[in-house]
């Protein structure tokens, strides 16, 4: 017996031309977003990649923090819930504990998931209970106009970092794996077919899954660290400041000296923390 | 089936998880703090044998959450703490009540702000059930008097939350908490469970926040083809946030008065020897015990007095307040508490001028004694109340 929803057999394929209407709210758009926004290219690639997973919209649950990526929500036909800052792993646990058959999907950004809501972070990872968490790591706070996030590089400027920040950054998936995190990936929008090929495997992952996902607020971090334009501080950080695990294999320690992985950094089997409910169930009743 | 009744020996804390269970209540995430942790524990012995979920978050703020996730997925949820727990659930339980989910919480007052006393009984939480989230919200809180009663109060949490949508919380404290009284446990079907309203309409109808007949939609449980949204925003009927100021005024307005208007099916009251009282006793919890005790004994020494024991704290029970009031006959309401007066302000409001109103307070842990009481009543005292030393410190100090 298992608990998961959907049998997810289908292979990922890529589709061209895309139809991003049947997931989508078309009523409530626009979305709240600003141009050059990151986050917008991360939706297209997680419905893209949810299409391809074939898991049914009414089996999808998706929980959000809040931030501008906590609006995320609002714009999915799924069942959705926009919850509180820092909060919403803790409302995704007790919601899939409840339910096991809804796939769960946590759109967090860096604030959320790792400032307030570090804790519930660090736990979600340890239980390993089946959930995607998504964070949209544009290492700032958007919604609140531009301070510094617990991602926030040194030296960088943010409102409340008007020197450079003193702060070292946290890495999203060294912590998550460290916690327990049986699937952990990073991605960036602009590679956005390749996050879309990590988003379907982070979907398909039973378990505890982590993405980070770099994407850029031109708004404020991009303004206030003086980068010229978006398509200039997407190359500068998204496109150079990383390399895949592919290429990362073939580069001397030197040259890979300041770049963030991309890909799927670490994936294991372990207990979902809904199984081990259902055997402990059973072993009490049985 | 048997007629016999169960006949429990239990703990305040036990009976209200006998009462939750009672009610349905299959979900139950925590975080364990004195004193209220056996309601924790005994969750976890007995959810899993009734096929219901129990899980321990990493604080009370997770808990009340995961709590909220399970409403949201259908079951009936509940969570339980102490004073500073409570002081950690507060934002979320502003979000179940802005977003209409029901949830039951109970708070095992302990003494004091912070840490304080964690084993030492006290009343101090009763406002922060009403004002301890920030804005204007409905507060339904319920506050039993003995272990039978909590067993019954706890159902009765359950019905309310499910019939007005929103979250109720059971507060007693230390004294209840832990004392041990026989108590019956009716079988299944006896007292009233209500069960949540789902939705009939097609999904593409449903409107999860609209109004019919002045209640709320019903709540359709995630995952059931009904896919909506749910946000702490305030939102229009369908759940989704709006800016429109006439809808905010109005959802602001509803969601208060949704419990305030119907304060005579909600609140339930104890009246005991009021119809020619002179002097009214108003009390409630632990205090009431003592009232009850006091009032009796004057009686019985041919006093006029009697008690007005609210069972409903919020909303507060101004009708039936003011119905004794309003008779004419009372000169003076008496209101133990122990705490530094948070309902005997609610009583002057009331009162309004037309009696005198005197306060009992105590927080040094020790329960009001029942000659406080009957030295207030008559005006003079009964016999000095003595609280022997030992009692304050021989408990033990953990937390
Ligand atoms: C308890 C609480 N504290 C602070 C805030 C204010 N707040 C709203 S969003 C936010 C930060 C959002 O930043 P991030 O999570 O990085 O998401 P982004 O907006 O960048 O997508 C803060 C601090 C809040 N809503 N609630």
């Amino acid at each position: 017996m298992t608990t998961q929803v959907t049998a997810r057999t289908v292979p990922y394929k890529e589709k061209k031309p895309f139809d991003y209407s049947p997931f989508l709210r078309k009523g409530k758009l626009p979305h709240i977003w600003c141009a050059g926004c990151g986050h917008g290219i991360v939706l297209k690639s997680l419905l893209r990649a949810v299409d391809a997973t074939g898991i049914a919209k009414d089996d999808l649950a998706m929980v959000s923090g809040i931030g501008c990526s906590s609006r995320t929500p609002g714009y999915v036909d799924f069942n959705t819930m926009h919850t509180l800052h820092g909060r919403a792993t803790a409302f995704a646990t007790g919601l899939k504990l409840a339910k096991p058959r809804l796939k769960v999907i946590v759109a967090t950004g860096d604030g959320d998931a790792m400032a307030i809501g570090g804790n519930h972070f660090i736990h979600a990872c340890r239980r390993n209970m089946d959930m995607l968490i998504l964070v949209y790591n544009n290492y700032i706070y958007g919604m609140t106009s531009g301070q510094a996030s617990p991602t926030t590089p040194e030296e960088k400027i943010s409102t409340t970092s008007r020197y450079g920040s003193i702060e070292p950054a946290f890495d999203i998936c060294e912590l998550a794996k460290t916690a327990g995190a049986t699937f952990v990936a990073r991605g960036t929008a602009y590679h956005a077919q390749e996050l879309e090929k990590t988003l379907y495997e982070g979907l398909m992952h039973r378990g505890t899954a982590v993405i980070d996902i770099l994407d850029s607020c031109p708004t404020y971090y991009g303004r206030f660290n003086k980068y010229k334009n978006v398509a200039e501080m997407m190359d500068k950080i998204e496109k150079d400041g990383t390399v895949s695990v592919a290429q990362a294999a073939k580069l001397s320690p030197e040259k890979l000296e300041g770049k963030q992985l991309r890909g799927i950094l670490h994936r294991s089997e372990r207990l979902e923390y809904c199984d081990g409910y259902k055997n402990l169930v059973d072993r009490v009743t049985g | 089936m048997s007629t016999e009744k169960k006949k429990k020996f239990l703990q305040g804390n036990e009976a209200c998880i006998e009462g939750a269970l009672y009610a349905g209540c299959r979900f139950y995430a925590g975080y364990p703090i004195t004193p209220s942790t056996e309601v924790m524990e005994l969750m976890a012995l007995s959810l899993p044998k009734v096929g219901g979920k129990f899980i321990q978050m990493e604080d009370e703020i997770g808990s009340i959450c995961a709590a909220i996730g399970g409403a949201l997925a259908g079951e009936k949820a509940m969570t339980g703490t102490s004073g500073p727990g409570f002081s950690l659930k507060q934002e979320a339980l502003g979000w179940a009540c802005m977003t209409e989910v029901p949830l039951v919480i109970v708070n095992v007052m302990r003494s004091g702000p912070s840490t304080g006393y964690p084993t030492g009984p006290s009343q101090s939480d009763v406002m922060q059930t009403k004002w301890g989230s920030h804005g204007d919200k409905p507060t339904i809180t319920l506050v039993p008097a003995s272990v039978q009663e909590l067993f019954y109060e706890t159902i009765r949490a359950f019905n309310l939350s499910e019939k007005y949508r929103t979250p109720v919380i059971v507060l007693f404290d230390e004294v209840i908490g832990h004392m041990r009284e026989a108590i019956t446990i009716p079988e299944p079907g006896e007292v009233e469970v209500l069960e949540r309203r789902k939705p009939t309409c097609p999904p593409e109808d449903y409107r999860p926040y609209a109004i019919q007949n002045g209640e709320v939609a019903p709540l359709a449980p995630f995952g059931e083809g009904y896919r909506f949204h749910v946000t702490g925003l305030y939102h229009a009927e369908d759940g989704f946030p709006t800016a429109n100021q006439q809808y905010i005024h109005d959802t602001g307005m509803r969601l208060v008065n949704k419990v305030e208007h119907n304060q005579d099916d909600i609140c339930e009251n104890e009246e005991l020897f009021l119809d020619d009282a002179e002097v009214v006793v108003f009390a409630y919890g632990v205090s009431s015990k003592s009232a009850k005790f006091a009032v009796k004994e004057l009686r019985a020494g041919g006093v006029k007095a009697g008690l007005l024991r609210p069972k409903t704290i919020w909303p507060f029970p101004s009708n039936a307040l003011d119905k004794v009031v309003a008779a004419g006959n009372v000169k003076k309401i008496i209101v133990p508490e122990m705490n530094l007066g948070q309902i005997y302000g609610e009583v002057q409001k009331v009162v309004a001028g037309r009696c005198e109103v005197q306060g009992i307070f105590r927080v040094d842990t020790e329960p009001i004694h029942p000659k406080q009481i009957m030295s207030a009543v008559l005006g003079h005292q009964v016999e000095p109340t003595v609280i022997p030393d030992e009692v304050l410190i021989e408990r033990p100090m953990d937390g």
